[in-house]
């Protein structure tokens, strides 16, 4: 059972805390926890948050108050190890990479990593990226995994607008813009798929503990994708991690 | 079946009891900044206490009625009148077609809210009304009124159910010091016992740095015992971060999700509002209470605006309650309620 602290964080939420550093470990002890805590129906839950080092619990005090509620999680925490949970899956996130309109940064990548734009290409689609957490915008996710290789400074003069879609490298981080803002990441490429729509029944595609794997796909398919999203007839490929790529 | 925006007003966007349920996707709660006030609002005109309401910020906006309703007006006192007549706080209204709300002037507080009889007819945004402006969505388009905005009722109620009774003691006084009460942590074993005595002890004063996401404060600096900078965690409405420099931000509707900063504190609900309705220039000193006594709180405000409810629209009685006479349970409550909202 891991070793998790109940932090006050008000009078109707808390949070658990099950370290303090990143690391697989700990987010997939997160990850087990939040869906053991799902499944659990324990009255009163309202939402719960699962960030880097912890699982934030919204609840209603009106029908489960703080005492009670932390004895119930602690419950859920003595049966974690007896839980049996399902593997993480991969979100495949396809992506047209180069280019001066979609990957207007590729080139310096490319430079800055001493390798062809081609090797960027092989390396970034060659990981299956940990979804540590979403936070800062709607949809936006914090990935862990890229080579270090990769690792590139963010752009002195940050952009103005970055369209949605867009993937960039920021340092030891790479990740995709879900909505059109501004901001300082190297851009390598941009997928068609809607990472965050709110007209749609499911707004936001990826979650924390899932993976992402970035696919590389060529203009006409970019194209054929772009429309079908645009349409709502467009679904990404998940799969359980782990399982034969097809 | 409308309103007609003349003036939109410096800050005016329409509210509800918040997006709940998309954290963990990023998407922040935003809502009302006083809750209390929007509820209160909502009661007096016979709505769902979390129904869509305008938000008014410091300098109100100008309405024309195109449609007769029953209207409330809470919160800070704006100074709002009909067609150049004060109109009272804290109490349901009719506004006859072709009449114009305004509000000529600050007096207290900071936000007022006006809830319509029968809601807004304004689409729902991953279950919620709530303007979103960093996002663009909920409200009206979202983002904030303009002028010329159109807004539709959903079922306007000119006649509502006695009328003379819709009224509760106003809040929001026209003071400048304020006292808030906290409850320490998430982070409050990463500040000194220094750091802790002086954020419990000192007066800080109220930037202009006050939006919808947060309220920056000045005063003695927070010590810490190795900096104010975490790896990231969720972030709760009232939340008070420290940041390395030691000055206090309050997070408030629309906070980011989750965030770096080391939490000391975080406010307790019953007193959003008082936050929420601070200015520039105001100060407010900090209180320690515990989860158990914040959670009393919470639920005899929630009893009294059950028992609020009750008064004004009882429920209609299917067969006779047993037990104790039923007209003398609703008075005990009412006193119940003006003691504590008379503050």
């Amino acid at each position: 059972m891991p070793n998790v602290r109940f932090l006050l964080t008000g009078d109707t939420s808390l949070s658990a805390e099950f370290g303090s550093e990143i690391s697989e470990r700990i987010n997939a002890q997160i990850r087990a926890f939040t869906i053991a805590l799902e499944n659990s129906k324990v009255p009163g839950i309202v939402e719960l948050v699962p960030t880097y080092r912890s699982c934030m619990i919204h609840y209603d005090p009106g029908v489960i108050r703080y005492g009670e509620l932390t004895k119930k999680l602690e419950d859920v925490l003595g049966r974690l190890d007896s839980i049996a949970i399902p593997p993480s899956d991969v979100l495949e996130v396809p992506v047209l990479y180069g280019g001066e309109e979609m990957g207007p940064d590729l080139a310096y990548v490319a430079e800055h990593a001493g390798l062809s734009e081609q090797e960027v290409v092989a390396l970034h689609t060659s990981t299956e990226y940990l979804i540590y957490m979403l936070g800062f915008t709607p949809g936006f996710t914090y990935l862990g995994g890229m080579s270090d290789k990769l690792e590139t400074p963010r752009l002195k003069q940050p952009r103005v607008k970055i369209p949605a879609g867009s993937v960039g490298i920021a340092g030891k981080q790479t990740g995709v813009y879900p909505i059109d803002s501004p901001g300082g990441w190297q851009l390598i490429g941009r997928t068609p798929v809607k990472m965050y729509d709110p007209g749609r029944e499911t707004p936001i595609l990826p979650r924390a503990g899932q993976y992402i794997k970035f696919r590389a796909i060529d203009r006409a398919e970019y194209d054929d994708i772009a429309a079908a999203a645009e349409a709502g007839e467009y679904v990404c490929r998940t799969y359980p991690r782990g399982e034969a790529k097809k | 079946m409308s309103i007609t925006v003349l003036q939109p007003g410096l800050l005016t966007s329409v509210q509800d009891g918040g997006r709940v349920g998309y954290q963990q996707f990023g998407v922040s709660v935003s809502g009302v900044m006083d809750p209390r006030a929007m509820k209160l609002a909502n009661l007096l005109v016979g709505n769902d206490e979390n129904e869509a309401v305008l938000e008014c910020t410091m300098m109100g906006p100008q309405l024309r009625f195109n449609t007769a309703n029953t209207i409330a007006v809470t919160g800070g006192d704006l100074g709002a009148t009909l067609d150049n007549q004060p109109v009272e706080r804290y109490a349901a209204f009719v506004v006859q077609a072709g009449q114009t709300l305004r509000f000529t002037s600050l007096r207290s507080g900071c936000r007022a809210y006006i809830a319509f009889a029968g809601g807004l007819d304004i689409p729902e945004v991953m279950g919620s009304r709530s303007t979103y402006m960093k996002a663009k969505i909920g409200g009206l388009e979202g983002r904030k009124l303009q002028k010329e905005d159109t807004l539709r009722f959903r079922a306007p109620n000119a006649a509502p159910a006695n009328l003379a009774q819709r009224r509760v003691p106003p809040e929001v006084s026209p003071r400048r010091e304020f006292t808030v009460r906290v409850i320490l942590g998430p982070q409050d074993d990463l500040f000194t016992d220094a750091g802790i005595r002086t954020f419990l002890s000192e007066t800080y004063a109220v930037t202009n740095e006050f939006d919808r996401m947060g309220c920056r404060l000045d005063g003695a600096v927070i010590e810490h015992k190795n900096g104010g900078d975490i790896i990231s965690d969720g972030i709760a409405f009232g939340a008070i971060q420290v940041p390395t420099a030691g000055k206090p931000i309050i997070m408030l509707a629309d906070r980011q999700t989750t965030g770096g900063y080391t939490k000391i504190a975080n406010v307790i609900s019953v007193d959003f509002g008082v936050i929420c309705q601070l200015k520039g220039g105001d100060t407010v000193r900090f209180v320690q209470t515990s989860v158990e006594e914040a959670q009393d709180a919470l639920l005899a405000e929630r009893a009294a605006l059950k028992a609020l409810r009750d008064t004004l629209d009882p429920a209609p009685k299917s067969e006779p309650e047993p037990g104790p006479g039923p007209k003398s349970e609703p008075r005990k409550e009412k006193g119940f309620f003006r003691n504590l909202f008379r503050k």
